[in-house]
């Protein structure tokens, strides 16, 4: 998503093993407290499994592991966040595990900059962008690329194969 | 609005059409059936009369000369020849394109058009050739409809001297439609004055026919100067506001002028009945008040009767909100479980009995609304009728299709998703299955082969039967084939059973040439996974020279399903109740008999068995006493190893959506009472993948 206006958005931030993370407001859909997560077996770790969603059945992905970090702990902080993202030009419901949601953030096209090359630990096709907040810098997300087809079709390979893709996407 | 109105009117067609085509299929069995003819009539008629409406001129014009055809048919001018129905199979396809047509017909479908009223003109008789005026006037009313007559007969008193008989004239009043007679006998004298030659008695008749008035009058017409005839229509099929037509004994009676107003009004204060009142005020004679009696009466009872076909008569609804609907009933089935779940945990019995009143809403609920999605499969059944008939046609091969259990419902979703497996599955056994007509009779059979097509319930499942008479599947072929493809080895020791199976192997054709009709080799592999999406199973059972039967079994429904709960290391699953067969325990001892295979005696059988956490790769420790659940796939028993089974639960189905598309094993989820959700396992295929990391 490119941003050649200067409009100001609206972001949700969350943290992921210490570091702030932002995803485009317009795409969540709201928050929920952690839930029992049921594990669809013979799927990649970071697939944590299904909810239950007010009748309908929402996968969840585990947005530490998928980063090649620490699997998420669970605490009275730790949220999903559910969110709408665009799967092969179609809508699907996602939720992402994370440890906490701290605010919603309004950041102008101009305090958004490009992603950097090097000295971030996930894959930069996932970074839309860096924004600043004060002295804090917050990983903008492109959670359409990082739901992709592509990054999703691992889930039905196996595990192992899939335990390995996610550590080489980390640098 | 018009571009719904042509929608409807599209719809409808569609539906005539194929109705149309049954009764041609029918025809060209029983070719004199005038029933059936008026059918082809009908549909046509009707498609004709609706499509000028709707500004479908070519539909119309077309229609018109078929229609023409058929109503020399009707008239006994024209024999239905197998000609004509062929023709008018034709006929119906290219009134299906003009139905899809939009805009100026290009020349080919004009052309056709044009060939196909040709060769009708060629087919039509000299004499009929000629008038092609437009067969609905000349039947007079288009569609009938029924009215009621109230008449009056007072014959001449010497018309039995003119050799006239009174119940000739009501015997042919009664062949009109159904009819009450009343005689009135007060004007029959005293027996001195009493001329036994003469006719004293009058009749009031309630007749309701779809005949007319003209029909009724036409009884009379050569009595014409004899008889003192009333005749009123007293209800018209919708014509009349039925609200208003139950009238009332007194009311009826005015009307025919038999009471006036003030004789009734005179006697209302009383409280006997109205009738007996009369009777007994010498106002009316009781015959007179018996007819009126009768009248009502049988008003009544046409109005009832045409009420209750109304009530049974259908409403369209889309199927997305039949879908919706079900989903919600889904929805509610889980709340309602979960509310149980929650007034037995408090204990409060209060609360208990409304959670119970609630479950027998929301059951009774749920099967309505299931049943609201049930169509019989008949529909589909009256589609393969064509199909063997132009297949068999083309192959040159005399083929009859008989079916029977058309009336076997099952889910609309099944329905619609079934139909190409089992065109497939048709089209194998016409091309492959049925022989030649030569080669049947030198084997000794009929010329005609059969075909037949069978549904029935069985459980909570429905089979569906395509059985053929032909020459069944040749093993040593399927072997050597097999063979040849490398799907097994040279050596293999197969059962039947086994080998009637390689059928369903990916890329297995036993056709030595490839026709239009099948041995593409894309063939029953691709059934069979349609019908195991479908949760089905298919079996196969062959003969070898007698003929072939496939057995599909399908689920009645596919949004709930009744099923075993069960629970391993910490998760619920569930698996469907129709493949379950029994459960039994596992302990550390029966592991240790096995010697490291995983199979367990069960009554002097050895069941082969999938360990639920070894195969989904679970931590954790195992409980001392594991229990099996037994299920059947295709005749293979197979165990499934769970920490402990539950009991039955009420399985409401969801998709796991598209992200878990691909995984094997699981066949979708769905919402338990406590919120969670459990996993629906799909046992074939739970089988299939054991199986196959079996052979590796």
């Amino acid at each position: 998503m490119e941003h050649t206006d200067n409009a100001t958005r609206q972001y949700l931030t969350f943290i992921l093993d210490d570091e702030v993370f932002a995803q485009d407001i317009t795409k969540v859909r709201e928050v929920l407290d952690y839930v029992n997560i049921t594990k669809v077996p013979r799927t990649p770790d970071f697939m944590r499994g299904v909810i239950n969603l007010r009748g309908s059945v929402v996968p969840v992905v585990d947005m530490r592991l998928k980063f090649g970090m620490e699997p998420t702990k669970q605490t009275v902080n730790t949220c999903i966040i559910i969110m709408e993202v665009v799967l092969e030009g179609e809508t699907a419901v996602v939720g992402a595990l994370a440890d906490s949601v701290q605010e919603v953030l309004e950041l102008d096209s101009s305090q958004i900059e490009p992603p950097p090359r090097i000295g971030t630990r996930l894959n930069i096709e996932f970074i839309q962008g860096m924004g600043k907040k004060g002295d804090e810098f917050i990983i903008i997300l492109d959670t359409d690329r990082v739901f992709s087809a592509e990054e999703l079709a691992i889930a039905s390979a196996s595990a192992d194969l899939a335990a390995t893709d996610s550590v080489s996407q980390s640098l | 609005m018009i571009d719904q109105a042509k929608e409807a009117f599209r719809e409808e067609a569609y539906e005539l059409l194929s109705e149309l085509e049954d009764s041609l299929l029918e025809l060209e069995e029983s070719p004199g059936d005038l029933d059936v003819i008026g059918k082809v009539f009908r549909a046509m008629h009707t498609i004709k009369g609706s499509g000028a409406m709707f500004g479908f001129d070519e539909v119309a014009a077309f229609t018109h000369e078929v229609e023409t055809i058929f109503d020399l048919v009707r008239n006994g001018e024209m024999s239905a020849s197998k000609e004509l129905v062929t023709l008018s199979l034709r006929a119906r396809d290219h009134i299906r394109i003009l139905l899809d047509h939009e805009g100026p017909l290009d020349d080919s479908v004009a052309g056709q058009g044009r060939d196909l009223v040709a060769a009708f003109r060629r087919l039509t008789p000299v004499q009929g050739g000629v008038q092609l005026s437009s067969p609905a006037e000349q039947s007079g009313r288009g569609g009938s409809f029924e009215e009621t007559f109230r008449i009056r007969m007072r014959l001449a008193s010497d018309i039995i001297l003119r050799g006239t008989d009174p119940l000739c004239l009501l015997e042919e009043i009664f062949e009109l439609g159904t009819c009450r007679v009343i005689a009135q006998t007060d004007e029959i004298p005293p027996l001195e004055d009493l001329e036994p030659e003469n006719c004293y008695i009058f009749w009031d008749l309630i007749l309701t026919t779809e005949k007319g008035v003209e029909a009724v009058r036409d009884v009379f017409i050569f009595v014409e100067d004899e008889v003192d005839l009333k005749i009123e229509c007293i209800d018209r099929d919708g014509s009349q506001d039925d609200e208003e037509v139950h009238r009332r004994l007194g009311e009826i009676l005015i009307a025919r002028g038999d009471v006036t107003d003030a004789q009734i009004a005179e006697l209302f204060a009383d409280k006997k009945p109205i009738g007996e009142l009369l009777v007994e005020s010498r106002a009316v004679s009781p015959g007179k008040v018996e007819s009126a009696l009768q009248e009502q009466e049988h008003l009544q009872k046409v109005q009832m009767q045409r009420k209750t076909q109304e009530a049974s008569s259908n409403i369209r609804v889309s199927a997305e909100r039949l879908d919706a609907l079900v989903n919600m009933v889904g929805e509610l089935v889980i709340v309602q479980a979960r509310l149980s779940q929650s007034a037995l945990s408090r204990g409060d019995a209060q609360l208990i009995s409304i959670a119970e009143d609630l479950e027998h809403l929301t059951n009774e609920l749920r099967d309505s609304s299931l049943t609201m999605r049930m169509l019989p499969i008949g529909s589909t059944f009256s589609k393969f009728k064509r199909l063997v008939r132009d297949l068999s046609q083309e192959l040159g091969k005399d083929i009859e299709l008989s079916t029977s259990g058309a009336d076997t419902e099952l889910d609309k979703t099944v329905i619609e998703k079934l139909n190409d497996p089992l065109i497939h599955l048709i089209r194998n056994s016409i091309d492959h299955g049925i022989e030649m007509p030569e080669q049947r009779q030198a084997m000794g059979k009929s010329r005609q082969g059969t075909v037949h097509l069978s549904a029935s319930h069985s459980g909570d499942s429905v089979v569906i039967e395509i059985r053929d008479d032909g020459k069944g599947l040749d093993r040593g072929a399927l072997l050597a084939k097999a063979v040849d493809r490398g799907l097994i080895a040279p050596e293999a020791k197969l059962s039947d059973r086994e080998i009637h199976e390689l059928i369903f192997a990916p890329g297995f054709s036993t056709a030595q040439a490839v026709t239009s009709v099948s041995g593409r080799g894309v063939g029953m592999d691709v059934v069979k996974r349609a019908i195991d999406a479908l949760r089905g199973t298919i079996a196969i059972e062959s003969d070898i020279g007698k003929g072939t039967c496939i057995r599909v079994k399908m689920p009645l429904t596919l949004a709930i399903v009744e099923s075993l709960l069960v629970y391993v290391a910490g998760d619920h699953y569930v698996l469907p109740l129709s493949s379950v067969e029994e459960c039994i325990e596992l302990t550390r001892e029966d592991i240790d008999a096995a010697h490291g295979r995983d199979l367990i005696p069960v009554r002097g059988q050895l069941v082969p068995y999938i360990s639920l956490r070894k195969h989904f790769d679970i931590q954790g420790e195992l409980p001392s006493i594991e229990q099996i659940v037994i299920t059947r796939v295709n005749d293979l028993r197979v165990g499934f190893v769970v920490d402990h089974v539950i009991g039955e639960h009420q399985t409401v189905i969801k998709s796991l959506g598209r992200i878990y598309r691909d995984v094997e094993g699981v066949s979708g989820a769905t919402v338990l009472g406590d919120g969670d959700v459990a996993l629906i396992l799909d046992v074939p295929n739970l089988v299939r993948t054991v199986e196959e990391q079996a052979v590796v």
